[in-house]
């Protein structure tokens, strides 16, 4: 164990004395991490009532998932809303990001406050508002009126994306395309989009979970046919817990899982 | 400047140009606009009309004066000023940690702070009901262990609701601390041992101020974000924990009181907005969001 | 064969910035086929105008011909123009044969047509067979000839080079500054090249412009230029220069008590400033004279600086201004006495005596 004696930094200060800091460290990360990977084994569990681990293993409750209409549908609406969103939200907030980073505005960072507010007003307050507008336009408990409310979630998100990528983006190969004879319109699309598509790809799949997972918008303004897969899952918790939500929810860790990493490793090609 | 030449031409080809960009920037403007604006201000409206239809300001004044309501703001902060306490106190070593370590180790460590963040909301809440319950794992592990012999009420209170929330929210506090962290350059470490300060002094008089920043802006996301947090509460709080926003959404579903739920919304959203601008003053960060897109 | 080049005619091109004048009532006029230097300090407004030029920066006002077309509301993309930019910006995710066919592609040329055209472009800057490289695997001279080419492959009549060599390190850039010469020679494109550094415009130019504060202080060759500058700015730009503090009456520039001959032979009379270069200073050995055409002073050595290849002597006037002379190692070698406090006569030809105005106008 001599690695124990070995200098941890600059500073000599040796791995043993900071042992306190690798356990407080690994505790606080499997904190993190447990709870979340804990739903996988529990819903395969044939029992009723929860157990850890199962007794006997069966998959009894994705038969559920799958051979209820009630789910089914609920699980394709929210699929729906979430790849809706993604289609509309992007190509908004990715011309906007680009118009404002390349406008000789003054009062650019004004309209960026504006286009952020989503994040900063309490999603309750937005929920209520858009529940009450909705009721005005009747556009309670259809598929427009969730896009249209989840687009306006995830529109500052994929901005944020997109705007970071562009700070970080020499705009003179822009110029340089123009000066060669493209229109501005071709410029962008030949030459700076597919050196931030990583980023635009990024912000889409943001977009989607942001949809996807959304509860409290979903919650006063998805029902009926159009209920959401988060709503049901929400009110199905609020009564009882039913292990079929941990079925639903380990393929939602699957499915996050696989998009974080894609997004993560395969979007960038050279490590940062 | 008009006598030059060319002069108005060239003033119209500029104002072309910025309507173009301006253009660009409409189609999600007009959506935030009439999704997200038109309906708040809506609700201020609302704040001020009785059921009646009068103006009034008697859901303001009600807020002040009954009690239920106090309890209910005291909720929300106790929450809040506690979960951002804990949140700091057991992220901060971990971004610290994470900060020291080489870039590809961080960046695999950095899933375990990711994947909660990025998994459904809902998919952790219900992960802790079912680790907190009476018959939930815990519980169960632990009288199985001989650790105590009765379950422990963990859940349908504020032990459960703090639990939760401080799992939801570790992320949003450690994200932009690390981003800070990570960028301090460890020259400043090096003078001041070389000047003589013991690692406990280095680290107090020039590590911690220049982390300052990003533990701020940490602090300030998760604080905003549990002022007005709904799910997690409501699940784990059983209806014991009553936090404002539970309260908005009981008082739309049940009461329908819409006067009420829009004064309190309002309510909470001006404690947000002056939280920010304290901040942003204090601070002098113009967009604290920079700092978590960073990470 | 259409013709090669264009002039350029800018007329009052005025650019403010709040209450700056980026560009103050710039007029200049470029011949067709020159190859033209605008020489200045970062914020001159050297770059802007050529931004100007290129149509990226728009003027409050003013007028900017290629031959006989107005272009100043006329957007980049039309101008055909080619553009090259201090750091490439070559399009990272394109080979090298895309980048330089990207022009191609827009006005229409695709196919075997291009094809030819690339591989030809690539070889007037010898980087023949080079078309399915990556930009990754270029050197900085290389991405440097690659976006020459790529600004060259569509035959544009006027060429802009926005401090292109600036980024290269000393030896390269010497011999990238004899090979764009070169290709301008052959080419025969008009060409605006804009840089900081004086050595280079004086190697590459057919006329040079030195702009501060927006304006352009002198357009001339660079053999004027150097020798005649018209005011201060550009005598201290280009070039090693003292100034004495002089009085001019009919043609002579008096001070301490020596009378300096010039060949300004104007009314002008009052204060002000004799401009000597050290490497024009002569020292003279003891019983050197030298004829009429010549202006000889006294003064004393201060100290000498070895420089290797020259050494720079300071030598102080009776009126204690100090002026600096060069001298070569083999000057060096023949002189005795160089010694702190030595009395040594220095002359200068007529010729390189040079007056300006006391401010820092033209005189």
């Amino acid at each position: 164990m001599t690695w124990l004696s070995q200098p941890a930094t600059d500073t000599q200060i040796t791995h043993r004395s900071r042992l306190w800091l690798y356990a407080v460290a690994i505790v606080v990360m499997i904190f993190l991490v447990i709870p979340t990977l804990l739903v996988v084994p529990m819903s395969f569990s044939a029992s009723q009532y929860l157990e850890f681990p199962p007794r006997k293993w069966s998959f009894r409750w994705y038969e559920a998932y799958f051979n209820s209409a009630a789910w089914m549908q609920a699980t394709a609406t929210s699929l729906k809303a979430g790849l809706l969103t993604a289609l509309v939200a992007t190509p908004f907030a990715t011309m906007a990001a680009y118009g404002l980073h390349t406008s000789r505005f003054k009062h650019v960072n004004w309209i960026w406050m504006l286009l952020l507010t989503p994040m900063v007003v309490p999603v309750i307050l937005i929920g209520i508002g858009v529940f009450y507008a909705y009721v005005k336009l009747k556009l309670v408990n259809t598929l427009l009126g969730l896009v249209l409310a989840h687009c306006m979630l995830a529109i500052p998100v994929v901005m944020l994306v997109v705007g970071s990528a562009l700070k970080s983006y020499d705009m003179d190969q822009e110029r340089v395309a123009r000066s060669l004879g493209a229109s501005p319109v071709y410029a962008f699309w030949s030459v700076t989009l597919p050196q931030i598509k990583f980023s635009v790809v990024s912000g889409a799949v943001l977009a989607f979970l942001t949809s996807f997972d959304e509860i409290i918008v979903a919650l006063f303004v998805s029902g009926g046919d159009n209920s959401t897969l988060t709503r049901n899952m929400f009110n199905a918790l609020r009564d009882q817990v039913d292990p079929t939500i941990a079925a639903i929810s380990t393929l939602i860790v699957l499915i996050t899982s696989v998009l974080l990493i894609l997004t993560q490793y395969i979007g960038q090609p050279k490590s940062d | 400047m008009n006598e030059l030449p060319n002069a108005l031409a060239l003033k119209r080809a500029d104002s072309i140009e910025r309507l173009w960009l301006l253009g660009l920037v409409t189609p999600a403007m007009v959506l935030i606009v009439v999704t997200m604006v038109l309906p708040v201000g809506w609700l201020f409206y609302l704040s001020l009309l009785s059921d009646t239809g009068a103006y009034t300001t008697e859901h303001y004044v009600r807020m002040w004066e009954q009690p239920s309501y106090m309890r209910t703001f005291r909720a929300t902060f106790e929450v809040s000023i506690m979960t951002t306490a804990i949140c700091l106190v057991i992220g901060y070593p971990l971004a610290y940690f994470l900060s020291e370590l080489p870039k590809r180790a961080a960046n695999l460590c950095m899933i375990a702070v990711l994947l909660p963040l990025w998994t459904s909301l809902l998919v952790r809440t219900y992960a802790w009901l079912v680790l907190l319950q009476r018959k939930g794992l815990i519980n169960n592990w632990a009288i199985e262990l001989g650790l105590w012999n009765e379950p422990i009420a963990l859940v349908h209170n504020m032990l459960g609701t703090l639990i939760g929330t401080v799992h939801v929210m570790l992320p949003f506090l450690i994200l932009p601390l690390y981003s800070s962290m990570r960028a301090i350059d460890r020259n400043y470490l090096r003078a001041a041992a070389n000047l003589g300060a013991s690692p406990l002094k280095t680290f107090w008089s020039v590590f911690f101020p220049l982390a300052l920043p990003g533990m701020a802006t940490g602090a300030l996301i998760v604080f905003i974000l549990c002022l007005g947090f709904y799910v997690t509460p409501a699940v784990l709080g059983g209806g014991k924990v009553i936090m404002v926003s539970s309260r908005i959404a009981n008082d739309i579903e049940i009461f329908f009181n819409w006067g009420a739920a829009s004064a309190l919304g309002v309510v909470l959203l001006a404690m947000t907005a002056v939280l920010i601008w304290i901040f942003t003053r204090l601070l002098k960060i113009s967009n604290p969001m920079n700092q978590v897109v960073k990470a | 064969m259409k013709n090669a080049s264009l002039p350029i005619s800018i007329e009052k091109i005025t650019k403010k910035y709040g209450s700056t004048y980026a560009l103050d009532h710039v007029d200049l006029e470029i011949r067709s086929g020159e190859f033209l230097t605008l020489l200045g300090p970062s914020g001159s407004g050297k770059t802007t105008l050529l931004t100007v030029l290129a149509g990226f920066t728009r003027p409050d006002g003013g007028s900017v011909r290629f031959g006989e077309a107005e272009m100043v509301c006329v957007p980049p993309h039309q101008r055909d123009v080619g553009m090259v930019f201090q750091n490439y910006a070559l399009f990272p995710h394109m080979t090298v044969a895309e980048n330089v066919a990207y022009p191609l592609k827009i006005r229409g040329v695709k196919g075997l047509q291009a094809q030819e055209r690339v591989e030809r472009s690539l070889e007037m800057v010898r980087l023949g067979g080079y078309g399915k490289r990556g930009i990754d695997q270029l050197s900085g001279g290389q991405k440097q000839r690659v976006a020459l080419a790529r600004a060259m492959v569509f035959e544009p009549r006027i060429m802009l080079m926005d401090e292109p060599l600036s980024a290269l390190d000393k030896q390269l850039r010497e011999h990238m500054q004899i090979e764009l010469r070169q290709l301008h020679e052959k080419l025969g494109m008009t060409t605006v090249y804009v840089t900081h550094d004086q050595r280079e415009a004086l190697t590459m130019s057919d006329r040079i412009a030195v702009i501060n504060f927006g304006k352009i202080m002198q357009l001339d060759t660079p053999r004027a230029i150097y020798e005649r500058p018209l005011n201060k700015f550009v005598a201290e730009f280009i070039g090693e220069s003292t100034f004495v503090p002089v009085q001019f009456e009919k043609g002579i520039a008096r001070f301490s008590n020596f009378a300096f001959k010039t060949l300004l032979n104007d009314s002008r009379h009052g204060s002000a400033l004799l401009m000597l270069r050290p490497e024009r200073l002569k020292v003279l050995g003891e019983q050197e004279h030298l004829n009429a055409e010549f202006n000889e002073f006294s003064a004393q050595l201060v100290h000498v600086v070895y420089q290797g290849d020259s050494s720079l002597l300071e030598v102080k006037l009776p009126n204690e201004a100090v002026v600096q002379v060069r001298m070569t190692s083999i000057e060096l070698q023949n002189h005795q006495n160089l010694l702190p406090g030595a009395l040594l006569r220095i002359a200068v030809s007529i010729q390189d005596t040079v007056v300006l105005s006391a401010e820092g106008g033209t005189s």
